[in-house]
C-alpha cells in the first residue's frame, strides 16, 4: 500500500512538474516540440497516476456492511482503517498541486492570443497619396505591373507586418472591368492581400490565358479558396469568405508612380464578431 | 559558246546546291511545321494563328516558349476547345514538335528559356512565397478553382521554367521582374528535387500535406487509446 501510494505521489508530482515547465516554455521560449512534449507528459503521467490508484490503492474487495451497525469501536475502527489511507496527506497534496498545475497549463495559453486589433482593421496605414512600393521598399511604377501576372506592395513607410498594409496588384483590360473602373487606371487593381474569412495571404491569382474558353480572372485564397472577381470590386464568387475583398483606389501620380487614391472599400481581415463588409 | 553556256549551267546548280545545304535547319523546320499547323491546329487558332473567336487564342507572340510547354506535354493540341489542358503523351513525334515550335517561335515572342543549376534552398523560399499555394509545397498539385493546379513530378527543368515565364491556361505569369533567372533556376531545382523528397519523419504518406498527415496521427492515437483502455478495464 505504502509502496503504491508513493509511486502515485510521484507521478503527480513529476506530471506537476512537466505541466509547470510547459507554463514557463510557453512564457520564455515558446517552442512546439518542447510544449507538445511537456503538455502531453504531463497529461500521461496524470492518467498513469489515476490508473495506479485506482489499481492499486482502492479496495477492490466486496464489502458488505453488516446488520445491525457495529457496536463495537474496535471493530469500527477496523473496518475504517482498511478504507483509510495511510498516506492520506501526501496524495492530496500531490493530487492538488497536479490539478493546480494542469489548470495553469490550461490557462496559460490565454497569454499567446494577439494584441487586441482596435481600429486597425478600419484605420490602415493607406492614404490618399501614399506610395505603393514593393517588399525591397522600392516605389512601384504603372510599367511595374505586367498584364497576366500579380505583384504584392506595401505602403512607403509603413509597418509591412501591419495586417491592412499587403495589397495585390493585377492588370486587366479596363473595359472589361465592370465595377469601380475608375479605382483602377490602366487596368490596374489593387486589393487586400488578407482574405476575408480566415484571414490568410491571398496568393493565387487566377489568370485565364484564353478567357472564352475558361472562366474570367479571379483572386483566390489558397487556405480555403474563397475566390474573389476583380473585375466586380472584389464579390465572392465561391468559397466560405463572408464580404467581398476590400478594394484600394489606385492613382498614377508623376513618373508614373502607383500611389493609393484613399482608403479600403471595407475593413480589412479575416470574419470577426461585427464585422461587416 | 557552248562550252561557256555548260559552265554556265554547272555553277548555277552549284550554286543552288549550295543555297539548299546552306538553308539553315530552322528554315526547313518551320516550312515542315506551318504545314503541320494548318493540317493540327489552325481549326482554333486560326489559318495564320490570329485565333479563332470563341475557340482559340492568337499565337502571334505566345513565343516558342508556349510552343514548346505546351507540345511536350501532350496538352495541345485539344480535342474540346473548352476543356482544362492536362498533361499526357505528346501528340506528334520529336521532329513534329520541333518543327511546330519553329514555326509558332518565328512568329515571335519569349524563346525557350535556358535553365542552369540552381540552389533548391533558395528556390524552397521562392516556391513557397509564389508557386506552393495552388502546387502544394511538396509540388504535388492541388486546386485553382475551377481547375486544378497539376503535380510537378514529371515536368522537366525546361517545362517547369517556361510555365513561370508563360503561365499557362489558369496560371499568373511571372516575368524577370518577379522571378528573376537565378531565383528561377533555383526553383527547378527545388521542384526537381521534389521528385524523391527526404522523408524526415519516417512515413511520407504521399507527401500531401498536413491534412492526410493528422488523420492518420489521429487513427493511430485512436488505436493506441483503445487498446489501453482494454488494458485498464475491468469487467464488473
Amino acid at each position: 500500500m505504502r509502496r503504491a501510494e508513493n509511486a502515485v505521489a510521484a507521478l503527480l508530482a513529476l506530471a506537476s512538474a512537466s505541466l509547470v515547465a510547459f507554463v514557463v516554455l510557453l512564457l520564455v521560449d515558446p517552442d512546439t516540440q518542447w510544449l507538445g512534449l511537456t503538455a502531453a507528459a504531463g497529461l500521461v503521467l496524470i492518467a498513469a497516476a489515476l490508473v495506479l490508484a485506482g489499481k492499486r490503492l482502492v479496495p477492490h474487495e466486496p464489502a458488505v456492511e453488516p446488520r445491525p451497525p457495529l457496536e463495537d469501536p474496535e471493530a469500527r475502527d477496523a473496518v475504517q482503517t482498511r478504507l483509510r489511507f495511510p498516506r492520506r496527506k501526501l496524495l492530496l497534496a500531490s493530487g492538488g498541486a497536479a490539478g493546480a498545475a494542469l489548470t495553469a497549463a490550461v490557462v496559460a495559453p490565454v497569454t499567446a492570443l494577439g494584441p487586441a486589433v482596435g481600429d486597425s482593421i478600419v484605420d490602415t496605414p493607406w492614404r490618399r497619396g501614399r506610395r505603393l512600393v514593393d517588399e525591397h521598399g522600392t516605389p512601384l511604377t504603372a510599367d511595374d505591373i505586367a498584364e497576366g501576372s500579380f505583384v504584392t506592395a506595401f505602403p512607403d513607410g509603413a509597418d509591412k507586418r501591419e495586417l491592412g498594409s499587403p495589397v495585390v496588384l493585377v492588370k486587366d483590360d479596363p473595359s472589361r472591368i465592370r465595377r469601380r473602373r475608375e479605382w483602377a487606371p490602366e487596368g490596374i487593381l489593387a486589393f487586400s492581400k488578407i482574405c476575408t474569412h480566415a484571414g490568410c495571404a491571398i496568393a493565387l491569382y487566377r489568370k485565364p490565358t484564353y478567357e472564352p474558353t475558361s472562366v474570367p480572372p479571379a483572386l483566390a485564397c489558397p487556405c480555403h479558396y474563397s475566390v474573389f472577381a476583380t473585375r466586380e470590386a472584389g464579390k465572392v464568387e465561391a468559397g466560405p469568405a463572408g464580404r467581398p475583398l476590400p478594394q484600394l483606389p489606385i492613382e498614377i501620380g508623376p513618373n508614373r508612380e502607383l500611389r493609393a487614391a484613399g482608403g479600403f472599400s471595407g475593413p480589412i481581415g479575416p470574419a470577426w464578431w461585427s464585422v461587416r463588409g | 559558246m557552248r562550252r561557256a553556256a555548260h559552265t554556265l549551267v554547272a555553277l548555277l546548280c552549284a550554286a543552288a546546291a549550295a543555297a539548299i545545304w546552306a538553308s539553315p535547319p530552322e528554315a526547313t523546320a518551320q516550312r515542315t511545321g506551318r504545314a503541320l499547323y494548318t493540317s493540327a491546329c489552325s481549326a482554333c487558332h486560326g489559318p495564320d494563328a490570329r485565333g479563332v473567336a470563341g475557340k482559340g487564342p492568337s499565337l502571334v507572340g505566345a513565343g516558342a516558349a508556349a510552343a514548346d510547354f505546351y507540345l511536350e506535354t501532350g496538352r495541345m493540341p485539344l480535342s474540346d476547345p473548352s476543356a482544362e489542358p492536362v498533361r499526357g503523351e505528346p501528340a506528334f513525334t520529336r521532329a513534329e514538335r520541333r518543327a511546330l515550335t519553329a514555326y509558332i517561335g518565328a512568329l515571335g515572342g519569349p524563346p525557350v528559356p535556358a535553365v542552369h543549376p540552381g540552389d533548391a534552398r533558395e528556390g524552397f523560399k521562392a516556391f513557397r512565397d509564389r508557386c506552393a499555394g495552388c502546387h502544394s509545397i511538396t509540388a504535388r498539385g492541388g486546386v485553382a478553382p475551377p481547375g486544378a493546379a497539376p503535380a510537378l513530378q514529371q515536368a522537366t527543368a525546361t517545362q517547369i521554367a517556361e510555365a513561370v515565364r508563360v503561365g499557362p491556361y489558369l496560371m499568373p505569369r511571372f516575368d524577370e521582374r518577379q522571378i528573376d533567372d537565378a531565383q528561377l533556376n533555383s526553383i527547378v531545382a527545388y521542384v526537381l528535387a521534389q521528385r524523391h523528397p527526404d522523408d524526415h519523419g519516417g512515413w511520407g504518406i504521399g507527401n500531401i500535406g498536413p491534412i492526410p498527415e493528422g488523420l492518420v496521427a489521429w487513427l493511430l492515437a485512436g488505436t493506441a487509446l483503445l487498446i489501453v483502455a482494454r488494458l485498464i478495464g475491468e469487467r464488473a
